[in-house]
């Protein structure tokens, strides 16, 4: 089966006063269809630049380069602005944080809804309106009809993210980015939300890049998973089996830091990660989480090599793993 | 309050309940009615001149007729026939004004908020060298250069208005360009221009509209002034001004022929005003049902 998205050694520089910015710094992702692969990482480490750099929806002075960026079997690397309209919103569609702000205040859902799908298939207004019905009864809204009629800020914050779903569901897209998509929301309408993108996935043979900082949402959504430290991906495999022994010194901070209710005892400090991610400007030699790696050592300023363990496993540690499970 | 009374007011469309803007729009509404058909109801022509029947006071005084409901001016043409085509002419001028500035300010305000950088840069720069012009004086420096015509007013006042629609539009949309619908409408594949139109221009029209009114109301007044210094629309044009102006030598003895032409421009200009605060407030999305 060929993956829906092959993305190779992506990187986006951005020339800042001090320098050349580099927060996306050669990354390597694969979907198929039905998959949800999880992005994970803290704030500034590139998570969200690469979902614009795969979209095409960088910052105009952040300049984009990549061995390989495909899109089922269309190249996305050498297309225009132009194309990439075309692309965007009908074979690639993203999600985004902020439900209360995504749908713009002037005009009613069904307006947006309609305009998506007018832009990309020729379909009349009759037809659209139609659909976008259909659409919103299918991301479980009531009612449907009224809710075309009505304006954003009529609607809770769970209603219009389930909106925003049915917007960006419309035209049927292969690849769905979801930039922390319930982030915003209460913990139960997380919840529904995140059952419905699986339904939805499973119904459309859809895949999803699940970007998000919360462990726990790709342990329940996602088969696979991508760490990301400082512009890199520092491990990446099947969720299970990452979350049940982690290779990576950051990987495993992570997991250290999410509490767990009957694990963690009441009290009890959650595990912290010293420091800060460290500055994006310029190469950085070794790895870059040896600053605030509780196992580093000499060898760690030297270039990183990717170590693989079983299928699909792979991490970028100098610290071979029983090394790495005691510290020295 | 009886319980029918109560529901009336409840069932009440929003919009009327509010005082400022139901006062400014009859006002408005009754000047731009007036402008529309006053001119054919008045019997008299405002133009003709009666030399007999020179400065007849207004009909409700002494002296008054009824031939002449607020009486003539100093060449006996009819006052109200002066008045209700003077309304058309500030109208006019106002709306023409509007248009010209709220084209050129939005536009650039918008190019500047929306794309910022050095378009920004650019565009503040005009916006701060237009704030350094004094007004009047280029005002009246191009009419006294180009002569006095309506479209010369216009123009002129077109040309020189619009820095406060920049600004709006400036700061409103560079507001509008980082939140979460423009980015998304950019995911789902529309283009820069659609965009604009799209998603920007609908957001940042309530403030704009609000300016407008004001802008109106202010080169009402400008015409009203460059007519009253001789420079604004030619006589014999019936401006509201140029009737100030005309009345200024007679204004200790006949005291109506400043006051009348003075009261209309006061409560047209209110009106406008009045007008765009109850727009301001009603034009919020939160207040659409």
């Amino acid at each position: 089966m060929t993956p829906i998205l092959t993305v190779e050694r992506l990187r986006v520089e951005i020339p800042v006063k001090a320098g050349l910015l580099r927060p996306v710094r050669g990354i390597d992702l694969a979907l198929s269809a039905g998959e949800t692969h999880g992005l994970v990482g803290e704030s500034g480490s590139g998570k969200s630049l690469t979902a614009l750099g795969i979209m095409g929806l960088l910052p105009r002075r952040a300049r984009r380069s990549a061995a390989q960026l495909r899109l089922g079997d269309l190249d996305l690397l050498p297309l225009g602005e132009r194309a990439m309209e075309d692309v965007r919103g009908d074979r690639l569609a993203m999600i985004f944080q902020e439900p209360m702000t995504s749908l713009n205040p002037a005009f009613t859902i069904g307006a947006q809804l309609t305009e998506t799908l007018r832009r990309h298939r020729r379909v009349s207004r009759r037809e659209a309106l139609e659909r976008a019905a259909a659409m919103l009864a299918r991301v479980g809204i009531s009612s449907p009809r009224t809710r075309l009629a009505q304006y954003p800020h009529q609607l809770s914050g769970g209603l219009r993210q389930r909106a925003m779903i049915a917007m960006a569901l419309l035209c049927e897209p292969r690849l769905l980015i979801a930039d922390e998509p319930t982030t915003a929301l209460d913990v139960t309408v997380q919840a529904q939300i995140l059952r419905l993108l699986a339904e939805l996935q499973r119904a459309m043979g859809l895949a999803i890049l699940l970007i998000t900082h919360d462990l726990s949402v790709v342990a329940r959504v996602a088969q696979c998973v991508s760490v990301m430290y400082a512009g890199e991906i520092v491990e990446t495999g099947a969720v299970a089996d990452v979350f049940a022994r982690p290779m990576h010194p950051y990987t495993r901070g992570l997991l250290s830091a999410v509490p767990v209710p009957g694990k963690v005892k009441r009290g009890e400090p959650l595990g912290t990660i010293a420091g800060v991610v460290p500055s994006l400007v310029g190469e950085i030699d070794g790895c870059a989480f040896r600053t605030r790696c509780p196992a580093a050592h000499d060898a760690c300023v030297r270039p990183v090599p990717v170590r693989t363990a079983g299928a699909g496993r792979r991490y970028r540690c100098h610290l071979s793993p029983g090394a790495t499970e005691a510290p020295p | 309050m009886t319980d029918d009374a109560l529901r009336a007011t409840i069932a009440l469309p929003h919009r009327l309940r509010h005082g400022g803007f139901v006062v400014g729009a009859a006002i408005v509404g009754f000047v731009i009615v007036t402008a529309l058909v006053g001119p054919m109801l008045v019997p008299h022509d405002p133009f003709a001149q009666d030399l007999v029947n020179r400065l007849v006071p207004p009909m409700w005084t002494d002296g008054g007729s009824a031939g002449h409901v607020l009486g003539t001016d100093q060449v006996g043409r009819d006052y109200l026939a002066r008045l209700v085509y003077g309304a058309r002419i500030s109208l006019l001028i106002g709306l023409s004004t509007v248009l010209v500035s709220g084209l050129i300010g939005t536009t650039l305000g918008v190019a500047g908020g929306f794309f910022g950088g050095r378009v920004d840069d650019v565009v503040t720069f005009v916006i701060t060298c237009r704030l350094a012009v004094p007004l009047i004086l280029v005002a009246l420096a191009v009419v006294s250069l180009v002569g006095s015509s309506f479209l010369v007013v216009v123009v002129t006042l077109g040309l020189l208005l619009w820095e406060r629609f920049a600004v709006v539009a400036r700061a409103t949309s560079s507001q509008i360009r980082n939140l979460d619908y423009v980015a998304a409408a950019r995911a789902a594949g529309c283009s820069r221009g659609y965009i604009l139109l799209r998603e920007v221009l609908p957001n940042i029209l309530n403030p704009l509209i609000v300016v407008a009114t004001l802008e109106m109301a202010l080169a009402i007044l400008l015409e009203a002034a460059l007519s009253f210094l001789g420079l604004g629309v030619p006589p014999p044009l019936p401006s509201w001004g140029l009737m100030i102006a005309e009345a200024r030598d007679y204004m200790f003895f006949q005291a109506w022929v400043i006051v009348i032409p003075g009261l209309a421009l006061l409560v047209f200009v209110l009106g406008i005003n009045l007008l765009g605060d109850g727009l301001r407030d009603l034009l919020a999305p939160e207040s659409r049902a």
